[in-house]
Order: structure tokens, then C-alpha cells, then sequence
């Protein structure tokens, strides 16, 4: 077939992508068929988000777009023009940790820290849908995660710790 | 060799110590929840290739010919290697030395690797396995125990002696006949307990480079660094002297990552041959077939009691399928009769194991190494006995607790046990008393205890030395640097080392520097395995910290004009104790030894202590430190679907002293965790023909945060003379009692008893159908027993 | 990691310019929406397509709104997470909400569609996995092989029904919208799906779904369903079970219909119930009676996670709760009360 008889977008071997990652643009060369983990990680070197399945079955490489949760090994780069992006490396802003980073780090709830990136995402897009969160909702917006060494319970109370100090009144 | 320095004798703190027993962070925190921390795969290298393994289609062939004409052919191939261009064998076990990197001549199980393909991209790589031509000669394979016991003509490895059987053990401790006879009740059950994997979240990752100077560097996700450099050495035929090995921080091992590995292997040969940066990342499929899991382990137990339930004598069995390889299975094997003697006395026990191979992927070591199996039966049984004599489960334990520096009747010596407090405050805690047996139907509750090791009495291969080594630096800007085998896994033995350094020298935990896992760098270690890392890095670094002391104390008490004896490191100064204001900074201080005695730097070891059971086979069990928990599990089943909701889960574990209460609690949480995922739904289960039938993250099921219930954690602490700061384990024991005390729970709710692993939803309808037959055991000839009592052998004085 | 392999990616404007382009290049192609369902296929080599056509671009599709006297219109490319969320969805149909809404996780559900939901592939755990395991074991029916390993007499595959919320909106009486190159066409729901585990849609290839009305009609009906699987999130249903019913105000029943999912290669509507259900009270008999009806027809297979005798054991149990609950739920609950959106 000829693509010039559709009217409609034809995309193959490579294209040059203008991507929206952590609040900056980047143009980067993407095959059509990478999917946005494989850009993150292999092309743009933004190893944070993690891997341990490609076939969105485990929830380590969530990434945000336009804010809501995704799983960046079942979305194609070329599906991620536009929206903004955000990936663990863009959660701390202007050097400060993200309130999450902080309690995920003082309470030791990183353990091998594989699954930690996204969680973190995860995480955040509740916090900022539902700042005042209950455990429930916690565990709801965090069980398309699996982590297998914290029982989620340093998981969830740092999402908590965050909750209480982020909506602590400031001095 | 080695000297303790006793923090206890400190003043003026809270429980004697800055930084230790405090709830403060880990030093990886930031970096793990800034996504910084490099694992494996996330290193790349200029120039780099990417490999992928061929692996069998068939559980067990013979190998004709393998012919990689073609894949090399393919544009972007830089070379394929097979089983003759790494032949030796190898294996963690220095007696059982069966796997090789590329099947040689006969494959064992779906998923063993046959050839190796290095290429410009993963996907070059791929296509290149469909152009290796395998010519196989399918042999029928042997899948279940009972097969494996059969087929005594069709032999899975030629160099054991029986076939089949990789190990055959039996024990006889005491006079266990005696033991029966003085018991009132006799009690007998047969158990099973399924096979299960680590599902570590990091796939397996290895990456190897071979610079023109001849070094071979392997990067890997591994918890064995050491035993993967030498085994490296072994099949590459390399001087160990030139082989670095990098334990990159590891995302998850469970045991799982414990093994030399075909991948690491072949990513060496091929960074070898090509002269290339060579990266292999196994996918998650292929996780299930590396696997080195939990073993499926068949068991019948008999148990003599008294009618008040005091135990007279115990005889157990255990049938482990090894699958393909021997792996860790020689230790598996003796693991699951070693520790039933160090929870509750028992003045008699025979003790018969055998383990043998079948064509499924090899099991090894997880989470708890073969003793979650003999525990789950165990606890089980004495739940029943309790039931039937019509006591308390709990009473029953509390009125037979090991005494404190007690040699049990199979030679292991028990130093500290908070067993009593544990079953004592997880019952207050639970309400034990106002629930058990008088919940509303469907709901119960469960109880069980365990114990674990702190670390192996021996290490793998026969040797002398320490079993963990560790280097202090300090320069002259007061800067310490602390190096060390030691892996991180996620168990948090980098932030242990910090503390342990912080605290003896007076120093912030973020002060100090933290190189580990790297063969050039750091002095060995054995590894993160059998919950040793604790106790022996923590002790070595004690000491190194004791040495460095020495000669940074000598020009202190020079300058400050008062004695050595005086003076204490604190607050990054080291001061005098009588004369607080007298005092020098720590950085000063080293400024001044640095002049005195040139460059600074000291050493510490830690061996453990030689244990007082002298049979052979006695080298599996003894530890610096047993570890104890018990749990209550409540829960509520449906009787119409046999789903089971844990409610919640209270347990108590002695961790000698806790060294960070967070960080124990975060072990004991996560061990928790895999023991609900294993009790309820984890299986690693295979079809007719051999493969794996569900090798994904979605069908081999791990509990999610919805499934995982509110876990309360109660610390006993014991204060361990063995232990650094008098801690002991806490990564792996917490798993023991929570499986059994899920099926004990069971029975309270809904009145049935299940005697397999997982108790899944059908299987309680069975039940409650009285339609689940309870697991058989094959009959089998053990070999004689080894007899043995304590003060029969000779006894060996504990060092410390 | 696995990676996709290589395609051509075609993103039209219009599902009229999808709908040529699928024909056009026939088997070759394949529609992709959220590709929840695509890609992990396509990385295990079930799916070979040459060309993606992507509806990711196409506004067409989109939307859910209520249509005064006509019903609720959904649009095929509405996510889950849209879906399961909307207001009127949630008041009036508190089934389809929760089955959307149970679909997988959170972050499938941001990017799978409801269209793609619909018409999910059928699932076997023969057939669920990679071209290695395919190729150890022996291929099958569904894809490469000629022989079903679940049942070999079996002439047909036997891989079953998976998605969630076609039984749903089967229930509540669901018309599908489909569109081509040559115009569009409104059918029942129930008539796209066929039970055979290949072929197991009644439409042609290039025919999309721009959307699914629910009828005005279906306001009125207490609904609900129950999803069995092992765990609360990730894992597909090994039973759904799909409750819509209407009683008068008397309490007798009027009007009800249940229908399973992953009992059978299509959505299984329980032909016989409304037949137990209907004239009478929605009693402890009437409910058990059409519980055994449901189970009678429930048949599922050694294809899908837990026991097969355990999941069509639990066809009743889970029947009778979804019965009992629209019992209970008596006139307070479903959709009598919803306001257009
Ligand atoms: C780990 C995991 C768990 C899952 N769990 C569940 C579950 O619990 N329940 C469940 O129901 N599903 C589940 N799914 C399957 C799938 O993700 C969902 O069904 C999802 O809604 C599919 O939508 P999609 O837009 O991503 O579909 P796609 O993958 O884009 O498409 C799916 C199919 O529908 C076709 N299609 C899509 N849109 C249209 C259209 N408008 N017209 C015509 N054809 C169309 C495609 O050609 C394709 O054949 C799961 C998937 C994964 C990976
Ligand atoms: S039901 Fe049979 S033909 Fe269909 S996918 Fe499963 S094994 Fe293949
Ligand atoms: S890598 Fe597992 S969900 Fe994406
Ligand atoms: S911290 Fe290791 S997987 Fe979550």
C-alpha cells in the first residue's frame, strides 16, 4: 500500500520527536515502535523510570502524563508528543526533594528502591487529585504497583508522612 | 583475633549509643527516591553489545550438534558462543560443581541455556537465537519426586551416586524410639508445600567488559559477588587476580540472585572474544526458568508428646524436588532438619531428607532456605496437638521454650532467645486469649513461632578465613571511608556499615563513605545470603573501627594530656570522658596520627564461632545467633468461596538489639509480605510437559497492597554477645511463622485443616467439602542414620 | 526488555479514513487504541501485524453524554479511567462504573479504552504467552498451531471472553455504533460477539465502534457486577458476572438479565433467567433458581487462573450475591434517580 492515499499520518522507521519530559523540551530520534520507557531509559538517558516486565503487569515503570499514571512500556513514544511528562528525575523541584522523596527517605521506605520510582509517581498523582488522602485510597491509587519488599507498609505510611507535613500549617 | 569494644560501658546516652537503635534514615534513601541509583541495567557503555541466551525448549534432551553458522551470518552478530567454548563446570557448591554455562551435551530443564549471541541490539540478538540450529534427541523428562525415585534407570546427571538423588541424609539425635515410647500421644501428618520464586521487581542484568590489559570487569545483580568471581576464574580459566567483579545495587534477591549464573558467564566469554562492553537483561520469563526458588518439598512428621503436650520425641522426612541442578540443594537438603530443635525443647529427634532432581528449572535458596517447609509442618502439627489434648496452642509453645545457652540435642548452640517475650507480647498484643476459638464463625485466628539463623557457621567452601573483611580509610580532611564485600540488596547492609562506623567513631552516619561489593575495592565478603550480613560486617567493622581507634586514641591523649583509657569519640570529636571540654576535633585528630604514623587505614574481620555438633553434616544449622519471631494471623474465610481476607498480622521478633528500628521493622514487614504471597497464592508450578505453566507477573501472583493486610511489628530485643551492638538477623526468620499461623488461622475460622501450601480458595471448599485428601509421601529407602548426642562428640568451645 | 517489533504506524483523522485504511491493508493491519491489549500481544508475538492503525488521533469516538429520550452515548475511545469516573455512569450504572473501574490498575485504565475493552482478545494460558513458551509447548488454534491444548477433540478454540464491561453493557441492553468506509450501522451488543475463541467478533475487520448507546430504557434497571480473580487489581476476571434488573413497585420483578464473562469465548448471557426471575418476587427462590440456571451454563475451562471446577462452583455463589444485592438495593438504588448529565 502507499501511505499517499490516506489522508491520515503515516509514521515509519524513525522520526525525530519533540517530547515534553520534566518541564523541558528535548527532540529526540525515536524508532515507531519505542515505547516511551525505551526513549526515557535508552534514548534520553533517564534511567530513574525502571523495567521489570514491558507488558504492564507490574507497575515500575509509571510515569505521569498530564499528570495521571501510565505504565511508559505500553504507551508509544510517538502517542507522547504533547503531553507533559513527568519521570522520577523530575519530581524534586529546584534541588529540594518532593515532600514524597523526603518521608519515602526518612522512613526508610525504600528498601532495593527498584520499585520506588514508580510509586513515587504514582503517588504523587493522588496527592495532587486528593491532598488529604485515607489509607484506602492510598492502597487503591498504589495497587497498580507491586513492590516485593517493603509489604507497602513503610510505602504507605510515608505517603501518609507526606500527606501530614505537606498540609502541616507553615511557620 | 577478634576484639570487642563494648559500647555498653558508655554514659550519658540514652541506651549507650548515638546512632544505633535510633529510627534514623538509610543512607540510600535519597538517592533510591531520586531514581540516581544505578542498577544494572542502567549502566551503558560506549561501543556496547547486547546479548540474549538461546534456552532449551525441551525439559530434558540430549545435545547432537549446535550449529550458529547462520546467526552469525546475520548483519550486526558479533558472536555466538555454545557449550564448548565454556565447558567447565561449575556450581555454588564446591562438591556439586553440575552446571554449565551452555548446555555441553544434554539440557535439563525448559529455559537451560544452549548458546549465547552478542550483537549491536537486543533485537539483532534475538533474531539471531531463531538462526542457531539445536539438534536434540528428546529424552522423556522427570517432573515430579515420586518420578524422579522411580526412574532408577533414567538418570537426569550421571555423577551422582543413586539416580536421581543429588543427596540422601538421615539423623538420628538422641534415642528417638525412647522418645515415642515415653509419650502419651503420637501424632503423625503429612505435608506439602509448594515451590515458589523470589520475583525479585530488577530482572536479572550483568555486564562485562574486557580491556586490552587482559582484565575481565563483570558488573551483575548479584548477591554473591565473591562466588561469582570464582567462579568466573574457574570457567574462564582466568586468574582471579584479573577478574573484577561489581555487585551493582541489587533491586530485590530474596536468595534469588545468589548463584553464579549462565548469564554472567557468557556475557564474560563474549566481552572476551569481541573485546567489547557486552550487557545481557534477562526478561521476566526468563526469571522463572533462572529461578534457584523455594523447593517443593513433601514431608511426613511424627510427634510424641506427653498428655500436658511436652514434647518427647520428633521424626521427620523431607522430599525435596531439586529440579535440574544442585545449586544450593545439598545445604537445602540438611536445612530442613536443622532448626526444629532451637524453638522448643526436644530431647529426641531423627531427622530424614532426601533431595532429587527433576527436569524443572533448579531450585536454590529463598527468603528463609528450606526451613519455611519443616516450620510450616511443624507449627501446623503442633497447632493439631494442642487441639486434641485440648490446651492453648500458645501455652503449649510457652511451656517448652529453649533456655537460654542451651546446646540442643542436634549440637546447635543457643545463646540468646526472646522466643518466651515474642509468643508472650504477640499474643497481648493480638488478644489471643479473647479470640482464639472464640471468633464468630468465619473468622480466626492463627499462632506459630520459628527461629533462623544469623548468619551460616561455615562458609561455602571449605577455608579458614574470615567470612567478612572490611578496610577503614580516614585522610587527612577527617574523612572515613569504609570498604567492604558486602551487597546491597535492598536489606540495607551499606547503611549498616555507615552506622556501624558512625557509631564507633563518634561520627554522622553521613560522613562516613560507603564502597562495597567490588572485588578490586573492597576485602571479601561472602555475600547477602543466609542472613549474615548483620553480624559479620558489623563485627568486622567493629573491629577495623577498634584498630583505627587505637592509633587516632594514642596521639589524642598525647595532646590532651589525658590517658587513653579516658577518652571517648563522640560528636565527630574525641574527647576526654572526664574532662568533656578537653577535646579535639576528629579531623585533627587524624591529621595528627596521619603525621605521626603515615597513611591511615585499618583493618577488621569476623569469623563465627566454632559450633559444638562435630558429625558429619553438622556444618548446616550452626550460627553466631538464632533469631525468633511468633505470629498471630487473623483472618476472616468465606465458606461459600473459601476466599480468605487476612485482617491483620501481629508479630514479634527477636532481633538481638535492633540496630535501627525502622530498618527492622522494614525487614520483618517485607517478610511478612512474601510469607502471605507464598501461603496464599504464590506457586511456581509446571505443566505435563514440562514448562512452566504461568512464567508472567500476572499470573504468578504477588499479593498487591490490597491484598496485604496491617502488620504489627513487635521488636524483642536480646541484646546479642555475638552480635555488633548485640543485633542479630531480621531479614529472613519473620517469614517462618506467618505461613503456618495463616493455615492455624484457618482452622479457627472455618474448622478445616490444610496441609498444603498455598491454601487457595478451592482448595479450603475441598475441604470444607471434606473432598481434599491430605499430600503423600513416596516411601523411600534413607541410608542408615548418623547417631549422635550431645556430649557424645567432642565439644568445641565458642570463642567469644 | 521486550520490545515491539517492527511495524508501520497509520494515524488517521476519521474512523471513516481508518476504517479504508484497515481495508485496505486487510490482514496485514490491526485498529490500536490504548494498546493495553495490542502491545503486550504484539512484544509475545500473538499479534504479527505490519501496520498499526491508530485511533489515538480521532475525536470522533470520544465522549460520554446523556441524550434526552435516546440514552447514555459512550464513546469507543473513552478511557476506562474516563469511563468508570463520569457522574451519570456511576448514578445510573453503578456496574458499568465498577466494571471499568475494576479493569486491571489505575494505569491501565488511564490509557485502555472502553472500545478496546469491548473487544479485547479472548484469553487462554496456552495462548498468553511468549513465541518461546508458544513454540516449547506446541502452537494452537488461535495462533500458529492447529490443535486446542486445552482440548484437543476441540475443533474450535476455546479461549475465553475476558473483558469486564461487555457483560455489563450487555446487560443493560447495549446498542453498538459501528462505523466503515461505507457508513455506520447500530446493532445490539450482544450480536457482535460469537463464541469461538479465534473469531470471535460477528463484525468484519474494518468496521470499528465509534460508541455504544445505552438505551433510555435501561435507566430505570438496578444493575450490578461482581469480578472473581485472585487479586484486587492487575488481574483479569476468571468470572464477572453481569446483574441488570427492574421491579414495579410492588416489588415483582419485570424485566432482568444476567450475563457472565470468561465462561465462554463470548460474553454468556443467561438465557434462562429472566424466564425464573420475571413475575415475581426477586426471592430466595427465584434467586436460587436462576442461580442454577447461570450455573448450568457456566463453563469454564483449565485456560484461566484458579480451578475450573471452582470457577463454575462460584458462578452460582457469585450470581446469587449480585441477585441479593439488587434485592436489598430495593428501589434506593440504580438509576431511577439519574439526572441527565
Ligand atoms: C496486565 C493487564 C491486565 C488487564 N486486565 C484486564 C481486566 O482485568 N479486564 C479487562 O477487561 N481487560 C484487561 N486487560 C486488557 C486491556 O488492557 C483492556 O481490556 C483495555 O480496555 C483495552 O483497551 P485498549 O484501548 O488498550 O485496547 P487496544 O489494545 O488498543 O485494543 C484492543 C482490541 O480492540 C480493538 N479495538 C480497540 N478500539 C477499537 C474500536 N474503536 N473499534 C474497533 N476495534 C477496536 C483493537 O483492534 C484490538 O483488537 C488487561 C491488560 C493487561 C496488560
Ligand atoms: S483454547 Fe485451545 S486453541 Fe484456543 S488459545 Fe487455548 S489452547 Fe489455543
Ligand atoms: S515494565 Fe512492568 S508495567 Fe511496565
Ligand atoms: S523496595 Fe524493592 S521492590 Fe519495592
Amino acid at each position: 500500500m502507499s501511505s499517499e492515499n490516506l489522508s491520515s499520518e503515516t509514521i515509519a522507521g524513525k522520526r525525530l520527536l519533540r517530547l515534553l519530559v520534566n518541564g523541558e523540551s528535548h527532540e529526540v530520534a525515536c524508532r515507531v515502535t519505542h515505547s516511551l520507557l525505551e526513549v526515557l531509559r535508552e534514548e534520553m538517558g533517564l534511567t530513574g523510570t525502571k523495567h521489570g516486565c514491558e507488558l504492564g503487569e507490574c507497575g515500575t515503570c509509571t510515569v505521569l502524563v498530564d499528570g495521571q499514571p501510565v505504565y511508559s512500556c505500553l504507551m508509544l513514544a510517538v502517542e507522547a508528543e504533547g503531553p507533559e511528562i513527568t519521570t522520577v528525575e523530575g519530581l524534586a523541584q529546584g534541588g529540594r526533594p518532593h515532600p514524597l522523596q523526603r518521608a519515602f527517605s526518612d522512613l526508610s521506605a525504600a528498601q532495593c528502591g527498584y520499585c520506588i520510582p514508580g510509586i513515587l509517581l504514582a503517588a504523587k498523582a493522588l496527592l495532587d487529585k486528593q491532598p488529604d488522602p485515607a489509607r484506602a485510597d492510598i492502597e487503591e491509587a498504589l495497587s497498580g504497583n507491586l513492590c516485593r519488599c517493603t509489604g507497602y507498609t513503610k510505602i504507605i505510611e510515608a505517603v501518609e508522612q507526606a500527606v501530614a507535613q505537606t498540609n502541616e500549617p507553615h511557620e | 583475633m577478634r576484639k570487642r569494644m563494648s559500647p555498653m560501658s558508655r554514659d550519658g546516652k540514652k541506651n549507650g549509643f548515638s546512632v544505633i537503635g535510633k529510627p534514623l534514615p538509610r543512607i540510600d534513601g535519597p538517592a533510591k527516591c531520586a531514581g540516581d541509583t544505578r542498577y544494572a541495567d542502567d549502566i551503558v557503555m560506549p561501543r556496547m553489545l547486547f546479548s540474549r541466551l538461546l534456552r532449551s525448549p525441551h525439559p530434558h534432551a540430549l545435545i547432537h550438534g549446535v550449529s550458529v553458522r547462520r546467526a552469525l551470518e546475520l548483519p550486526g552478530v558479533h558472536a555466538v558462543i555454545t557449550g564448548e567454548d565454556v565447558p567447565t563446570k561449575f556450581g555454588i557448591m564446591p562438591s556439586t560443581q553440575d552446571e554449565e554455562a551452555l548446555a555441553v551435551d544434554k539440557v535439563r530443564y525448559v529455559g537451560d541455556p544452549v548458546a549465547a549471541v552478542a550483537a549491536v541490539s537486543e533485537d539483532v540478538a534475538e533474531e539471531a537465537l531463531r538462526l542457531i540450529d539445536v539438534d536434540y534427541q528428546v529424552l522423556a523428562p522427570i517432573l515430579s519426586i515420586e518420578g524422579a525415585l522411580e526412574a532408577e534407570d533414567h538418570r537426569i546427571h550421571a555423577w551422582n551416586r543413586r539416580a536421581n538423588i543429588q543427596k540422601a541424609v538421615s539423623f538420628e539425635f538422641g534415642e528417638v524410639d525412647a522418645g515415642f515410647e515415653a509419650a502419651d500421644e503420637i501424632f503423625e501428618g503429612t505435608y506439602f508445600f509448594q515451590g515458589n520464586t523470589h520475583l525479585p521487581m530488577e530482572q536479572y542484568c550483568a555486564l562485562a567488559t574486557y580491556t586490552p590489559d587482559g582484565k575481565l570487569t563483570l558488573w551483575s545483580s548479584t548477591q554473591t559477588p565473591h562466588y561469582v568471581h570464582r567462579a568466573l576464574s574457574r570457567v574462564l580459566d582466568l586468574p582471579m587476580g584479573h577478574i573484577r567483579v561489581i555487585a551493582t545495587p541489587v533491586g530485590g534477591g530474596f536468595g534469588g540472585k545468589s548463584d553464579p549464573f549462565s548469564h554472567e558467564i557468557a556475557v564474560a566469554k563474549l566481552a572476551m572474544i569481541t573485546g567489547r562492553p557486552v550487557k545481557i537483561t534477562l526478561n521476566r520469563e526468563e526469571s522463572f526458568y533462572v529461578h534457584r526458588g523455594r523447593h517443593p518439598v513433601k514431608m511426613w512428621m511424627r510427634t510424641g508428646v506427653k498428655r500436658d503436650g511436652t514434647l518427647t520425641g520428633m521424626w521427620f522426612r523431607s522430599f525435596l524436588d531439586g529440579g535440574g541442578y544442585s545449586s544450593y540443594g545439598l545445604a537445602t537438603v540438611y536445612y530442613t532438619g536443622a532448626l526444629q530443635t532451637v524453638t522448643y525443647d526436644l530431647p529426641a529427634y531423627k531427622f530424614e531428607g532426601v533431595r532429587v532432581f527433576t527436569n524443572k528449572p533448579p531450585c536454590g535458596p529463598k527468603r528463609g532456605h528450606g526451613t519455611p517447609q519443616p516450620r510450616f509442618a511443624m507449627e501446623v502439627q503442633l497447632d493439631e496437638i494442642a487441639d486434641k489434648l485440648g490446651l492453648d496452642p500458645v501455652e503449649l509453645r510457652l511451656k517448652q521454650v529453649v533456655e537460654p545457652n542451651t546446646v540442643t540435642v542436634n549440637g546447635l548452640r543457643v545463646s540468646t532467645i526472646g522466643l518466651r517475650e515474642c509468643i508472650e507480647k504477640v499474643a497481648a498484643s493480638s488478644g489471643w486469649k479473647e479470640k482464639h476459638r472464640l471468633l464468630p464463625p468465619g473468622h480466626g485466628v492463627g499462632f506459630a513461632a520459628s527461629s533462623y539463623i544469623s548468619g551460616a557457621g561455615l562458609p561455602i567452601y571449605w577455608n579458614d578465613m574470615p567470612h567478612s573483611g572490611v578496610q577503614l580509610r580516614a585522610d587527612r580532611g577527617g574523612g572515613v571511608t569504609v570498604f567492604c564485600g558486602s551487597t546491597e540488596i535492598g536489606q540495607g547492609s551499606d547503611s549498616i556499615l555507615a552506622f556501624a562506623v558512625a557509631e564507633e567513631l563518634g561520627l554522622r552516619p553521613e560522613d562516613v563513605r560507603v564502597v562495597t561489593a567490588d572485588t578490586d575495592l573492597t576485602p571479601v565478603d561472602l555475600g547477602s545470603y543466609s542472613s549474615r550480613v548483620t553480624v559479620m560486617t558489623g563485627n568486622a567493622a567493629i573491629q577495623a573501627c577498634g584498630n583505627l581507634r587505637e592509633r587516632l586514641f594514642e596521639v589524642a591523649s598525647e595532646v590532651l594530656e589525658v590517658p587513653a583509657d579516658d577518652l571517648e569519640m563522640e560528636d565527630g570529636r574525641v574527647r576526654s570522658r572526664s574532662l568533656p571540654d578537653r577535646g579535639l576535633a576528629f579531623a585533627e585528630c587524624v591529621e595528627r596520627a596521619e603525621t605521626r604514623f603515615g597513611t591511615l587505614g585499618a583493618t577488621g574481620s569476623y569469623r563465627p564461632p566454632r559450633h559444638p555438633g562435630d558429625y558429619k553434616g553438622a556444618g548446616v544449622g550452626p550460627t553466631p545467633a538464632y533469631s525468633y519471631s511468633a505470629a498471630v494471623v487473623e483472618l476472616h474465610c468465606d465458606s461459600d468461596t473459601g476466599e480468605i481476607r487476612i485482617d491483620k498480622v501481629w508479630i514479634a521478633h527477636d532481633c538481638g538489639r535492633a540496630f535501627n528500628p525502622l530498618w527492622v521493622q522494614g525487614q520483618v514487614e517485607g517478610s511478612v509480605y512474601m510469607a502471605l504471597g507464598e501461603v496464599l497464592m504464590e506457586e511456581q508450578i509446571f505443566r505435563k510437559s514440562g514448562v512452566h505453566k504461568i512464567p508472567s507477573i500476572l499470573e504468578y501472583k504477588s499479593p498487591t497492597t490490597l491484598e496485604t493486610p496491617p502488620i504489627e511489628t513487635i521488636l524483642v530485643e536480646t541484646d546479642d554477645p555475638e552480635g555488633p551492638f548485640g543485633a542479630k538477623e531480621a531479614g529472613q526468620g519473620p517469614l517462618l511463622p506467618v505461613i503456618p499461623a495463616v493455615s492455624n488461622a484457618v482452622y479457627d475460622a472455618v474448622g478445616v485443616r490444610i496441609h498444603e501450601i498455598p491454601v487457595t480458595p478451592d482448595k479450603i471448599l475441598r475441604a470444607l467439602d471434606q473432598r481434599l485428601k491430605d499430600p503423600t509421601v513416596p516411601s523411600f529407602e534413607f541410608p542408615t542414620p548418623i547417631r549422635w548426642a550431645p556430649g557424645q562428640g567432642v565439644e568445641v568451645p565458642q570463642k567469644s | 526488555m521486550l520490545r515491539l517489533p517492527d511495524f508501520t504506524y497509520v494515524r488517521p483523522r476519521t474512523l471513516a479514513e481508518a476504517s479504508g485504511a484497515l481495508q485496505e491493508l486487510g490482514d496485514e493491519a490491526m485498529a490500536v487504541a490504548g494498546g493495553t491489549d495490542v502491545y503486550p500481544k504484539m512484544k509475545r508475538g500473538q499479534f504479527t501485524p505490519r501496520y498499526l492503525v491508530s485511533l489515538s488521533r480521532i475525536e470522533e469516538h470520544r465522549g460520554i453524554r446523556r441524550v434526552e429520550g435516546r440514552g447514555l452515548w459512550i464513546g469507543a475511545g473513552e478511557t476506562l479511567s474516563a469511563v468508570a469516573g463520569h457522574e451519570t455512569v456511576r448514578r445510573a450504572f453503578p456496574a458499568l462504573a465498577d466494571a471499568a473501574g475494576l479493569v486491571s490498575t489505575l494505569q491501565l485504565r488511564n490509557a485502555g479504552t472502553i472500545g478496546g475493552n469491548l473487544f479485547v482478545d479472548t484469553r487462554c494460558n496456552y495462548y498468553d504467552q511468549s513465541f518461546f513458551w508458544r513454540q516449547a509447548v506446541g502452537f494452537c488454534l488461535k495462533k500458529d498451531g492447529d490443535i486446542c491444548l486445552v482440548a484437543p477433540k476441540s475443533r474450535v478454540c476455546l479461549a475465553i471472553c475476558s473483558s469486564d464491561t461487555a457483560p455489563v453493557l450487555s446487560s443493560l441492553g447495549a446498542e453498538a455504533v459501528l462505523v466503515s468506509a461505507q457508513g455506520s450501522r447500530e446493532v445490539p451488543l450482544d450480536t457482535l460477539y460469537r463464541d469461538d475463541g479465534i473469531d470471535y467478533l460477528a463484525k468484519r475487520p474494518e468496521e470499528l465502534l465509534q460508541g455504544v448507546w445505552v438505551p433510555e430504557e435501561s435507566f430505570g434497571w438496578r444493575n450490578v457486577y461482581l469480578k472473581l480473580r485472585r487479586r484486587g487489581s492487575f488481574d483479569f476476571p476468571v468470572l464477572g458476572v453481569a446483574a441488570a434488573l427492574r421491579t414495579d413497585a410492588s416489588g415483582t420483578c419485570e424485566g432482568a438479565k444476567i450475563v457472565l464473562t470468561a465462561v465462554a469465548s463470548a460474553p454468556k448471557v443467561v438465557v434462562d433467567a429472566p424466564g425464573a426471575l420475571c413475575g415475581r418476587p426477586v426471592d430466595a427462590t427465584a434467586i436460587d433458581e436462576a442461580a442454577e440456571l447461570a450455573m448450568r451454563v457456566s463453563h469454564p475451562l483449565d485456560n484461566a487462573d484458579m480451578d475450573y471446577w471452582y470457577r463454575k462452583r462460584m458462578t452460582r455463589v457469585y450470581v446469587t450475591r449480585a441477585l441479593r444485592r439488587l434485592a436489598d438495593a430495593g428501589e434506593t438504588a440504580g438509576g431511577a434517580d439519574a439526572s441527565p448529565a
